[in-house]
Formats: C-alpha cells, sequence, structure tokens
C-alpha cells in the first residue's frame, strides 16, 4: 500500500447524498480478476452517455459534460468533497480501487457508510468525517473558487482551508499507522500468530463442533 | 458477569487479542467464498506465497455470474467464464471446499451457508459480501468484507475490527396476514434511513420475530445492510435449533447436545443496555414497495409517490426528485397505478422455498398479465428449485407464464445474462433499487416474493392482502 502522509490537492465536489457502490463502480467492472485497472471507470454510468463493458477502450466513450468528473476545473483533482452516507451499498472492494487508480487520495463527508470506510483505508485512501457545517461550508467554497485545494495532513490530524483555518479528524490509531507508514496488515497480524494458536486450543475445548472440518 | 447484549456475547467469545485503543483481531469460524472477490485476494496469497491458515473453514461457491438457463452449455460471457473459471482453479489450488456450477449444491452464497449446516449458532461468519447479514438470523456474529479481509481472512482466520454500537429494533405485536418479513424490514428502512444503523449491530426482537420462521428472519437480517448496519442478528430459539437439527455440516450425536446447550445462552441478557432502540408497530403495516432509488424510499402498497416539494431538507428533497426522474414516475402517482414490465423473484433476500411457496400461492391458477415481458423464477439454490419441484411449485410458475431458471444471483445485479434494459420497470424480491442495480437504466420496485407474483399476474402493483 502506498503511504499517505501530507495531500494539498484540488477539491472535486459530489453534490449528492447516499452515493452508493453500484454508482461508484458499475457490476460489469467486478469481473476483474486483478486489482488494478478501475480508474477509467470511476461513477462510470454518470460520466460517460452510453453504457460501458470491460475490455472497451473507454477513451472512445461519449462523456457527460454535465457531469462533475468531467469539467476540466476538476481534472486533476486528488480530494473528494461528498454528501453524507457516502458508499453504501455493497461490500466491493472495487470502489476503492477505482478512486486509488483514478487519482483520488482523499474523500471528505458528513458520513460513510461502514464497509466502504474502511475498505478505503485498506487502499491507501483516506475517509475524513467532519462536520456537516463545515462540509457544508466547503461544498460553497470548492463552487465558489476554481482551482480550490485543501491540505490534508495525517500526522496532525487536520484539514487546512486556503485561508488557513484548520479542522481537525478523527481516525483509527491501527489504520493511521498502517497509513502513515504503508503497512501490509496481514503482516502485522501474523506477528500475533501465537495468540491465534492459543485461541484455536481454548476455543476447540470450548466449542468443539466449531472446528469440524468441512468435508 | 455483566448483563450483555447477544452482540456483546459473539464479540467477547472471538476476540484473539485486543489493543489499548480498542483495535482488536477478532476470529472467523466460517468464511464464505465466491468468484467475484476472491480472485484478487488468491492472487496476493500467491504473490506473497501464504498458506491458507485454516482450510476446512471456508466454503467456496460461484453464484453472481453463472448463467441461470442450461448449465450445459457453460458460460458465454468469456470475462464471466473468466472470473468462475479463476474460483474453480483457486479452489483447486488451495484445496477449498467448493460447490462448482454444476454441483446440485449450488446456489447464492447467503443461501447455501445456512442449507448445509456450514451456518451455526454463534459463529463469526464472514464472506466477500455485504449481504453477510443474513446469516446473523442464526445468532451468528455474520458480516460483509472486502477483498483486502478476504485474504486477511484466508491467511489468518481473523479480521482487525473495532467493536460497534449496540441497537436494538423492538417490533410489536403480529405482522397482519400476508404481510412478511421483508415488508417489516422494508418499513424498519423507511422509518431509521439507510445511514440509521450505521456503525451499529442491530438486533431484531420482539413478538413478531419470534414467530417468524427462520427464512423470514433471514430475510431480514440480509437487509439489515440496507439499512446501514453491518451486523442484523437475532437471538436463538427453538426455530433455529429445528432449523439447522440435521443439516449436513451441523453437528450431532453427543457434539449436538453440547452445541444446543451453548446456543441456548445466545440471547440478549435481560436487562441488557442498547446504545439505540427503535420500536415498530407490526399490527398496522400493509406491504411495501419502493418508489425510488434507495430501500428507504419506500411507502405502503395503498400509498402514492410522494411529492418532493413537500421535504424541508433541500438535500432531501433533491435526492427525490432526482429518483422520481430516474424512475420515470410522477409525484402523487398511487403505488397501485405503476405497472412494472418485469418481474424477478429471486436473490438471497427471497429465493428460498417458502419465498417460492408464497408466490406460487398468488400465481396459483392465474396467468401471468399479457404487459409483463418477462417473469423470472430463479431459486436460490439447487436444493431449494429440487424441493420445489418436488412439491410442483414449478408447473404452476411455468403454467402461468414464468421462466423456471438454474439458481443464482441472476437479476439481483444483472452480472450474468438476466438484466433489464434502459428504461424497464420491475417488481423484485432483491433488496437493492440502486440506479442500474438490475441492468443499466433499469427501474426496481422492491417488494415481497407474494406482491411480485401479485404484480405479474394484475400487470401493476397489487395489494395482495386483499384479493
Ligand atoms: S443475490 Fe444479490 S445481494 Fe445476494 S449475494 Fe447475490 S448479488 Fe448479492
Amino acid at each position: 500500500m502506498e503511504p499517505l502522509v501530507n495531500v494539498t490537492g484540488i477539491v472535486m465536489p459530489m453534490d449528492r447524498s447516499n452515493v452508493d457502490t453500484d454508482a461508484i463502480i458499475p457490476k460489469q467492472y467486478l469481473k476483474a480478476i486483478h486489482k488494478f485497472g478501475f480508474g477509467d471507470n470511476l461513477f462510470d454510468a454518470w460520466r460517460y452517455l452510453d453504457s460501458g463493458e470491460p475490455g472497451q477502450d473507454h477513451s472512445k466513450r461519449p462523456l457527460n459534460p454535465e457531469f462533475v468528473l468531467n469539467q476540466p476545473r476538476y481534472k486533476d483533482a486528488s480530494i473528494l468533497l461528498a454528501r453524507q452516507n457516502f458508499g453504501c451499498g455493497s461490500s466491493r472492494e472495487h470502489a476503492a480501487w477505482a478512486f486509488r487508480d483514478y487519482g483520488f487520495r482523499v474523500l471528505i463527508a458528513p458520513s460513510f457508510a461502514d464497509i466502504f470506510y474502511w475498505n478505503a483505508l485498506k487502499n491507501g485512501l483516506l475517509p475524513i468525517v467532519l462536520d456537516e457545517a463545515v462540509v457544508d461550508e466547503l461544498f460553497e467554497a470548492v463552487q465558489a473558487t476554481e482551482g480550490y485545494a485543501l491540505t490534508v495532513d495525517l500526522p496532525s490530524q487536520t484539514v487546512t482551508t486556503p485561508d488557513g483555518s484548520r479542522h481537525a479528524f478523527e481516525v483509527d490509531p491501527f489504520r493511521k499507522h498502517c497509513l502513515v507508514n504503508g503497512l501490509d496488515e496481514i503482516g502485522i497480524t501474523l506477528q500475533h500468530a501465537d495468540d491465534i494458536r492459543a485461541y484455536e486450543q481454548r476455543r476447540a475445548g470450548e466449542a468443539p463442533w466449531l472446528f469440524q472440518d468441512l468435508a | 458477569m455483566a448483563v450483555r447484549t447477544l452482540y456483546d456475547k459473539l464479540w467477547d467469545s472471538h476476540v484473539v487479542r485486543q489493543e489499548d485503543d480498542g483495535t482488536t483481531l477478532l476470529y472467523i469460524d466460517r468464511h464464505l467464498v465466491h468468484e467475484v472477490t476472491s480472485p484478487q485476494a488468491f492472487d496476493g496469497l500467491r504473490n506473497a506465497n501464504r498458506p491458507l491458515w485454516r482450510l476446512a473453514n471456508n466454503l467456496a461457491v460461484a453464484d453472481h455470474n453463472v448463467p441461470t438457463t442450461s448449465r450445459a452449455a457453460g458460460i458465454a460471457d468469456p470475462v464471466s467464464r473468466l472470473q468462475v473459471d479463476t474460483l474453480d482453479a483457486n479452489c483447486h489450488e488451495f484445496g477449498l471446499t467448493e460447490f462448482d456450477m454444476m454441483d446440485p449444491r449450488q446456489g447464492i452464497v447467503h443461501v447455501i451457508g445456512p442449507e448445509q449446516g456450514a451456518t451455526l449458532p454463534g459463529m463469526t461468519v464472514v464472506c466477500g459480501d455485504s449481504h453477510t447479514s443474513t446469516h446473523g438470523a442464526f445468532g451468528c456474529l455474520a458480516f460483509g468484507i472486502g477483498t483486502s479481509d478476504v485474504e486477511h481472512a484466508l491467511a489468518t482466520q481473523c479480521v482487525v475490527q473495532r467493536k460497534a454500537k449496540n441497537m436494538r429494533v423492538n417490533i410489536e405485536g403480529m405482522l397482519p396476514a400476508g404481510v412478511t418479513g421483508k415488508d417489516l424490514v422494508l418499513a424498519i428502512i423507511g422509518t431509521i434511513g439507510t445511514a440509521g444503523g450505521t456503525g451499529h449491530a442491530i438486533e431484531f426482537a420482539g413478538e413478531a420475530v419470534s414467530a417468524m420462521s427462520m427464512e423470514q428472519r433471514m430475510t431480514m437480517c440480509n437487509m439489515a445492510i440496507e439499512a446501514g448496519a453491518r451486523y442484523g442478528m437475532v437471538a436463538v430459539d427453538d426455530a433455529t435449533i429445528d432449523y439447522v437439527k440435521g443439516r449436513p455440516f451441523a453437528p450431532s450425536g453427543e457434539l449436538w447436545e453440547k452445541a444446543v446447550a451453548n446456543w441456548r445462552e445466545l440471547v440478549s441478557d435481560p436487562g441488557a443496555r442498547f446504545d439505540r432502540e427503535v420500536t415498530i408497530d407490526a399490527a398496522s403495516l400493509r406491504p411495501q414497495v419502493t418508489w425510488g432509488t434507495s430501500p428507504e424510499m419506500v411507502v405502503s402498497v395503498d400509498g402514492a409517490v410522494p411529492d418532493p416539494e413537500s421535504i424541508d431538507d433541500p438535500a432531501k428533497r433533491d435526492g427525490y426528485q432526482r429518483a422520481l426522474s430516474y424512475m420515470g414516475l410522477a409525484a402523487g402517482t398511487p403505488i397501485t397505478d405503476i405497472a412494472p414490465d418485469k418481474v424477478f423473484i429471486g436473490s438471497c433476500t427471497n429465493s428460498r422455498i417458502e419465498d417460492l411457496r408464497a408466490a406460487a400461492a398468488v400465481v396459483k391458477g392465474r396467468k401471468v398479465a399479457d404487459s409483463i415481458k418477462l417473469a423470472l423464477v430463479v431459486p436460490g439454490s439447487g436444493l431449494v428449485k429440487r424441493q420445489a419441484e418436488a412439491e410442483g411449485l414449478d408447473r404452476v410458475f411455468v403454467e402461468a407464464g414464468f421462466e423456471w431458471r438454474e439458481p443464482g444471483c441472476s437479476m439481483c445485479l444483472a452480472m450474468n445474462a438476466d438484466r433489464l434494459e434502459p428504461g424497464e420497470r420491475c417488481a423484485s424480491t432483491s433488496n437493492r433499487n440502486f440506479e442500474g442495480r438490475q441492468g443499466y437504466g433499469g427501474r426496481t420496485h422492491l417488494v415481497s416474493p407474494a406482491m411480485a407474483a401479485a404484480a405479474a399476474v394484475h400487470g401493476r402493483f397489487v395489494d395482495v392482502t386483499r384479493i
């Protein structure tokens, strides 16, 4: 995982609530068997005017000029500003991969759906929850100012606006550690292999039916 | 020990280690694997040269991409075929137990787990699929995970979690005849909203839930995720234990007795504290129909499509307007004036034998309306299909003009060939009415199986309790 410490980037507004993972990456792209290459299909159904299929040359498809992602002023955005319950729906990690592959690093919203939130953190993306009132202000500022950028600093857990005002955010300390250092979570867990074995041994005594093989 | 909720008990018994900040390594008893969210996980294991921690704990099945027409011809779409072949190859290479596409036990992962007794009370159950909450009906801590966690669970038999808050949804009174667990859970989502359970584990409790069959409880827990809760659950009682008894992977003999004694404890203690409680009145509930593009956009069948202008919150008003335009509906339209083009009875929400019986009871002796282009019944598993055929349900459906298909996810998310065309409207027993969920531009109305069957024969939504 690519470490994430400090990001300064253009902000793209996504002004609707309950954006679901089917909208972030439609089901036809879930047929892939690899972990990369989803960036062209982020928000596929909203971004293009036709319905796309995997394996197609997406650069040849007609773009929806109305959709925010296609507006030149947000071309280089790396921070997404969104509304409540962002990422609701399925557990598809492809939604996080699509943001990552497109080039987003930070997502800001008043609330996120649980599974999406954790999936994002596991893929080098930082989801930040800010107060609804702050998010409202940011939406106004982004829409009013072309090139509007924010600075996000993970070690100090702050978002800084161009006029210098700072907003603190919460982040799970373990995830922060993994994100800042770009650490592989499985490797960390396997350092506790003895604990897992001890648990299994104790549990197999208490509840042996859980240790019957499926076969 | 202090009084605890069901969720507290399930959590406590699976903690391998907990850090001071609450980060917890949670042990996983059962891992269900399907073709869509696993290939990248197996790739990761291969790349890091990591073995599976506990092989015999995993059960794999292909369900999302499988065709629901003749299986003998294989999968026509090469991209779908590659994904299913990749699952087969990975299971073979790593040695997982798999029900492949031709196995009579194959079916939707959330149907086959309980059906096989692979899901047992008190277990932690994970799957790379958000509707894993279904298994919570058995007093399980069951939750959907992303692909990183699929890999993590395969490699370590654990996932890293933080404890959620406790929430109880109390159902008061009994459901009227013809009103089902599906209607109830839709009404709950309508009340608390699709983010109402975010950060919480929901326990469904009360008279109506106690009186429900296991299949209805599964339908309810299945849609806990649609209320924002990663976990939905119901306490263990006689119905739970009766359902599990004699299933292929369930314990037997002395081990069974020991297990049952343990499972009886899987209830919230009297006086246990919930961070949030919600009460829903069951007795006055009518069948529910969603009108929009989020499961919370739902009304009673005797209601009408709401008017966005009546909504004060501007963001919500906007959402309503957008949903109405996507759905091609005008504010104020009575639900019973809405005419579907297609009908889909299936999905991990409603494709079990009781669902098919309820639909068949409505269809029997009637015909699918001429205006319906396609009416599909897709059983949840090969064994559900066989049981339905033994009861003659397939003939009821086919004589009425339904298509009787092979098991799989099918038009719930349209990864296989079954899908809506742009603009088509569907009465569906599935769980999500998101834009494009059942096909690009498709419009979904979520309903119970009996309501879907009634819509098929009448060509529009009708109150199934009044026909
Ligand atoms: S039936 Fe639908 S919701 Fe259930 S697992 Fe399949 S695709 Fe997911």
